[in-house]
């Protein structure tokens, strides 16, 4: 009786770790077909450097260049501001906070990580942008930088918990040969705990930024929506996820719009296929070294 | 003068006491061992000397460590610069996940004390080099120190500490991970640094302290029993105590 019970769990098991992995495929396999189809079309490099973006214009154009752009430049701002900050916040949680302190702001970042999108997007529409277009004294507060700074409030507790716990699994040994070389505790966090936790912070990192080029929502609803390329950070922009979630509505199932909704999703995949692949390879190296 | 002078020393983790009115004089330029069953204190009372307990939380001291004259439990003592000054070698070899190299330079590099690489250089050289290590690893001073063997890392920490030319080199039972010819070949390099340093070291070997140390201490249960000669403890101890553990008959 109880092997049979055994077997049958088994079987539900495997079935599926199966399921996921065809959905996996199956989705790939979704957007190489559509994608290819538009590309057999339009012409991929048309594609990738075209600068303009006027899927209902007649002819229509499909260039994703000012896409990428706002994408890029909004993923850059985050981590610009994510990193540097998340990191000092994962130090001083797991070395330099008092315990009260250190469970307070634990539990905060927890907190952060569970906001959903929609909530900081409209935190940083009503709240955020008025500021930056009062302050930097420019026509609208929706612009990339406004996006950079949400998204890096959305990156920042995955960086923070992932680099906390690398930090802190640091052996005790390791600071205490520093100390007892007469090393001060920021020397000791600085050359060895920090190199020490490397590979994790690269991990938490790459994991951040995954999180904030995957966002949709709060791009959205914060960066102004403008599909042109701009010339400074202080100005709006539209990231492919954005385009993506906004036009995929108005389009006709299997007409030329849709498909190049699709070939977006596929260039949005291999960028994200290289952050990982790029992280692997640091992750790597540094464990063999 | 490297001599330490340990005067009425006590030390309290939160309420237990951990070592109980300690007093002794340890010579400088020589080997000091202290021996004592598990949990008597040695560990404690040696990293009293550079301060490494002040980092647990809840540690109270009470009385004087005079190093070459200054008392090193002083408020206004800089214990990084204490540290520097009275080395240690831990029970686990720990090199950082570095490269041999910069476990090496680290000491001279966060103290300040010389910013020249070819100087650097050079230190690094003459310190693997007085612990018997140049020759085997001058073409892996890139590789990550983590990939020598046990032996290898417990010379490089020694190396480092050495480094930074400190008068004081605290040992914690540095061969207890060791096999028994790396233990023998440690040992030789202890003597060799007798020379130049003052060395005390914490030992569950009674025969490793018998071979290496000119004055041994006795400790039991936080307390100094008895502190000598080697060769008078282990042959003709004053304590009915030291006698009953150098004989085997406790501990
Ligand atoms: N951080 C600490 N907090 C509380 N008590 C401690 C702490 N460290 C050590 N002790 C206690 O102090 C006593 C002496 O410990 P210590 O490590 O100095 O002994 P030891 O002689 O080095 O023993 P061993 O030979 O096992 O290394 C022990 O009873 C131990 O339980
Ligand atoms: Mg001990």
């Amino acid at each position: 009786m109880r092997k049979i019970k055994d077997d049958i769990i088994e079987k539900i098991i495997f079935f599926c770790g199966i399921l996921s992995i065809v959905f996996v495929v199956l989705i790939f396999g979704f957007l190489i077909k559509e994608g290819i189809s538009f590309f057999k079309e339009f012409g991929i490099v048309d594609f990738i450097i075209g600068k303009f973006w006027y899927p209902s214009a007649n002819p229509p154009e499909f260039g994703i260049l000012s896409l990428i752009v706002g994408s890029v430049l909004v993923t850059v701002g985050a981590c610009i501001i994510a990193v540097p900050v998340g990191i000092m916040a994962a130090v001083y949680i797991s070395e330099l906070a008092p315990k009260q302190i250190k469970d307070i702001l634990k539990s905060l970042v927890e907190l952060m990580a569970a906001v959903p999108s929609v909530v900081i997007g409209f935190v940083g529409m009503v709240s955020l942008a008025p500021l930056v277009r009062v302050f930097f004294n420019i026509p609208t507060g929706l612009t990339a930088f406004t996006g950079s700074i949400m998204l890096a409030f959305m990156a920042m507790p995955t960086i923070v918990t992932i680099s906390e716990d690398a930090i802190r699994s640091v052996p005790w040994q390791y600071k205490e040969g520093a100390f007892a070389l007469g090393a001060t505790k920021w020397q000791t966090i600085r050359r060895i705990v920090l190199k020490a936790a490397m590979p994790g912070i690269i991990a938490a990192i790459m994991l951040g930024i995954g999180r904030v080029i995957g966002e949709t929502m709060a791009v959205m609803m914060i960066t102004g929506n403008a599909a042109h390329i701009p010339h400074s950070i202080f100005e709006p922009v539209r990231t492919m996820t954005a385009t993506i979630a906004a036009e995929m509505g108005e389009t006709v199932t299997g007409g030329l719009h849709y498909r190049a909704l699709f070939a977006i999703a596929l260039v949005l995949f291999f960028i994200t296929f290289l952050v990982n692949f790029i992280a692997d390879l640091f992750l790597g190296r540094s464990k063999n070294k | 003068m490297a001599q330490i002078e340990i005067k009425n020393f006590n030390l309290y983790y939160g309420s237990f006491q951990g070592l109980k009115n300690v007093n002794m004089t340890i010579k400088e330029k020589r080997i000091t061992s202290m021996i004592g069953p598990s949990g008597c204190g040695k560990s404690t009372l040696l990293r009293s000397i550079n301060r490494m307990n002040d980092m647990i939380e809840g540690v109270k001291t009470e009385g004087e460590i005079n190093i070459a004259g200054n008392n090193i439990y002083d408020q206004n003592i800089d214990i990084d610069v204490l540290r520097r000054n009275v080395g240690m070698v831990f029970q686990r070899p720990n090199p950082f996940p570095i490269s041999v190299y910069n476990n090496v330079s680290f000491g001279l590099e966060v103290n300040r004390i010389e910013r020249k690489r070819n100087v650097i250089d050079e230190i690094v050289q003459k310190s693997l080099e007085s612990v018997l290590l140049w020759d085997d690893i001058k073409d892996k001073l890139k590789k990550s120190a983590l990939l020598l063997t046990l032996e290898q890392q417990q010379r490089l920490c020694i190396a480092r500490v050495i480094a930074v030319r400190p008068q004081i080199i605290l040992l914690d039972e540095p061969c207890s991970s060791l096999d028994p010819h790396a233990t023998q070949r440690i040992e030789e390099l202890m003597m060799r640094l007798k020379e130049d340093y003052t060395i005390v070291i914490v030992t569950h070997n009674m025969q490793q302290a018998a071979r290496v140390s000119q004055d041994t201490a006795f400790m039991l249960l936080g307390e100094l029993i008895e502190f000598d000669k080697t060769s008078k403890i282990f042959t003709n101890p004053g304590d009915k105590k030291t006698d009953d553990y150098v004989s085997g008959r406790f501990g």
